[in-house]
């Protein structure tokens, strides 16, 4: 009976030395990952704040001018321009000076005071829809605020007032939810694409021809392989928690250790995949398209930038085959939740399956000899 | 260990409808340095592959040092040594690390490896050069290190796939050199390659054309083939001041079967009615001596030419 890993402990060597002598790739793809973050980390914030305003007073009394200054002190509008005309508040929205025209009517502050219904008219850019939306709800906010204060008798209570808490990231910081969903897609880039190339590499320098003469098993080179890039993958992964806990000030409030151990069975998926991709790709070329093919998918239907809860059927049973999917659901449960194994059992265990897949098909590519000709 | 080193029985060899090596039949014995010629995409990277498991057999049967290819191609791994066309080494690895990479994938031992190690680099006189990168050696350099490599566990028979093809004529013979030096000690090479010189070296040569072996032996034993030697012709060496205008003459003259400049000479295949004396008095009136004429017994390059010639009529005779 011979060795099934066979010739492990040589491509080890040999990758480490590979690794070592390519430090400036490496280094790179360390670095672009925190680049990546730093961007996202900081630039992006999907809660919308100080949407630009456009008003035209109309009533010029102290009650519209009360209704504006609680406009302003809302931290949703920045008022960019007072207007005096409906053909210029209607400019201002067109040429994009403003995404939101407010209009106070003539009547505004005679209405309120005979206790009829006044009105105000809200004009929104409708071309982003989360700016829409969230220009919405707070006018409509205000209003009710403003139409409580009034029907309300001074010094009387509201009868039931509704006092929302957000557990987990009470301050509603894009970062803490944006951050961990990334660490999976960074993740997942990193080490498929070192994979792929390392043993595309090899193909077109035929030293995979060579290694296939030898007694070499397809085990022992997978593993030997696989590896040092799960050691590369770790390190990054540690860099990118440090980074999150110093630079970006996201609190982890789970088990470090447990965030570890599971990202160990998703960076099997993700490295097998790399090998898979490079026993089907010809050139490194070939090998970087399809890296980027299935890159997206891990993107789009993980759950990282579009919730899954409210995606059609379709794309939510894509995502059942996503392995991001699952590690996001461990980082994010981890980081922002305090989960523990009982609550993330499911998404490691079909880590685990996924992980063992791949690797298995990659193994098998393997046996079959992926000669280059 | 059996008597015979390699052994191919009918091996064939189809990618779809096309085959690269059709009902091949070789014997190679031990300690042999056996030659196999032919133009390229005739076959020959196709046989090694067979032979070494690179490659599944689509028809025929092959045994390498008594083990059947078909059954244990893991088996046979372990008994042979493979250079291929490209010395694929790895560039951004030393000499040594190199050495130290394929000794682990064979599972040397740490006290064998070094060993071996060492043999090896006293045998390719890598001394020097044991901490340079691979990538950054010349191409006789790679070529020794490559076999190094494939060498390190002591394989008894060694596949070698154009392993002189663009190196340097020093290196050339170097190499040559060695393998002699090896295949006394009981190695057996398996060596294809496009030089003649290299060919006429070879204890047993053979030639395969299109997918087909055409020809099989020593040099000795195909330069006397009857084909070669067509009965009533000669081969004749011809020495004249002017070469190239003396060829166009020699080509038209009657009796003449085939002419080609070697050197200062032309090699022409003549057959009985050839009149010496007429292509003398030819060339004088054209402002060229003869210098001398020689008998000439056929060389291998000869032997491959006349069988490519007979093969291709053959083949397009059957189209016709
Ligand atoms: N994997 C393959 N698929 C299809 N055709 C192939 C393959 N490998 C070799 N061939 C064809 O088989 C023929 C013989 O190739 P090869 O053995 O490399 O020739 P040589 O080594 O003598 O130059 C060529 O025509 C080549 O195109
Ligand atoms: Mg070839």
């Amino acid at each position: 009976m011979r060795n099934p890993f066979q010739g492990m402990n040589a491509m080890i060597y040999k990758e480490v030395i590979h690794i070592r002598q390519d430090s400036a790739a490496i280094f790179f793809a360390l670095f672009i990952p925190i680049v990546q973050m730093t961007i996202l980390g900081f630039g992006i914030d999907t809660n919308i704040r100080q949407i630009k305003t456009v008003i035209f007073d109309d009533n010029q009394k102290k009650e519209s001018r009360e209704f504006i200054d609680r406009l302003r002190n809302s931290d949703t509008y920045r008022i960019v321009k007072y207007v005096y005309s409906d053909h210029e508040m209607n400019e201002a929205i067109i040429g994009a000076e403003a995404r939101v025209g407010i209009k106070i009517p003539w009547d505004y502050s005679d209405r309120l005071l005979k206790g009829e219904t006044a009105q105000v008219m809200v004009l929104i850019d409708g071309s982003d829809s989360s700016v829409a939306g969230q220009a919405i709800n707070v006018s409509a906010a205000i209003g009710l605020e403003e139409s409580l204060k009034r029907v309300l008798a001074v010094g009387q209570t509201l009868p039931v007032e509704i006092r929302p808490k957000v557990l987990f990231n009470p301050d509603s910081r894009s970062p803490n939810f944006f951050l961990p969903g990334l660490m999976a897609v960074l993740l997942l880039s990193v080490t498929t694409f070192l994979t792929a190339f390392a043993i595309v590499r090899e193909k077109e320098k035929g030293t995979l021809e060579q290694l296939f003469v030898t007694p070499v098993k397809p085990m022992g080179l997978l593993l030997g392989k696989i590896l040092p890039y799960l050691g590369i993958g770790f390190t990054e992964l540690c860099i990118i928690l440090v980074a999150l806990v110093t630079i970006f000030k996201v609190p982890i409030h789970g088990s470090v250790i447990l965030l570890l151990v599971l990202s160990i069975p998703y960076l099997f998926v993700s490295l097998s995949f790399g090998t898979l991709i490079s026993t089907k790709a010809r050139s490194q070329a070939e090998a970087m398209q399809m890296a980027f093919l299935t890159f997206l998918p891990s993107i789009f239907f993980s759950g990282y930038i579009f919730p899954r809860e409210t995606m059609p059927l379709p794309f939510y049973i894509i995502s059942m085959f996503v392995p991001a999917t699952y590690f996001i659901n461990i980082t994010r449960g981890i980081i922002l939740r305090g989960a523990g194994l009982r609550h993330l059992w499911f998404d490691a265990f079909m880590l685990v399956i996924m992980g063992s897949l791949l690797f298995f098909a990659a193994a098998r590519r393997f046996q079959k000899k992926v000669v280059a000709t | 260990m059996t008597d015979i080193a390699i052994r191919t029985e009918n091996l064939t060899r189809r990618f779809g409808d096309f085959t690269a090596v059709s009902d091949v039949n070789i014997q190679v014995q031990h300690g042999e340095v056996f030659g196999f010629l032919g133009p390229n995409g005739s076959g020959k990277t196709t046989v090694i592959k067979l032979l070494t498991g690179l490659l599944p057999l689509s028809g025929g049967d092959a045994w390498v040092d008594g083990i059947d290819v078909r059954k244990d191609p893991e088996e046979v791994r372990e008994h042979i040594g493979y250079m291929s066309q490209k010395f694929s080494l790895y560039d951004d690895l030393t000499v040594l690390e190199n050495l130290t990479f394929y000794g682990r994938i064979y599972g040397l031992c740490p006290e064998k490896l070094r060993s071996r190690i060492d043999d090896i680099v006293s045998q390719n006189v890598l001394g020097p050069y044991v901490n340079r990168q691979a990538g950054k050696l010349s191409g006789g350099w790679k070529q020794r290190l490559a076999l190094g490599c494939a060498m390190l566990h002591e394989p008894k028979i060694m596949f070698l796939d154009e392993p002189t093809a663009g190196i340097d004529p020093v290196a050339r013979r170097q190499l040559w050199d060695l393998l002699f030096d090896l295949s006394g000690k009981g190695i057996t090479f398996f060596v294809t390659t496009h030089y003649m010189d290299e060919a006429e070296r070879c204890s047993h040569v053979a030639y395969i054309y299109f997918s087909k072996l055409i020809a099989d032996g020593t040099p000795a034993q195909l330069e006397a083939m009857p084909d070669v030697n067509p009965v009533g012709t000669r081969r004749l060496e011809i020495r004249t001041t002017q070469v190239t205008r003396g060829l166009r003459l020699v080509r038209k003259f009657q009796g003449v079967h085939y002419a080609t400049v070697f050197g200062q000479s032309v090699h022409a295949l003549v057959d009985g009615s050839f009149d010496q004396e007429g292509l003398a008095k030819l060339l004088k009136q054209e402002g060229i001596d003869i210098t001398e004429v020689r008998p000439l017994t056929a060389s291998l390059e000869d032997v491959f030419v006349e069988l490519t010639y007979r093969r291709q009529a053959e083949m397009e005779g059957k189209h016709a």
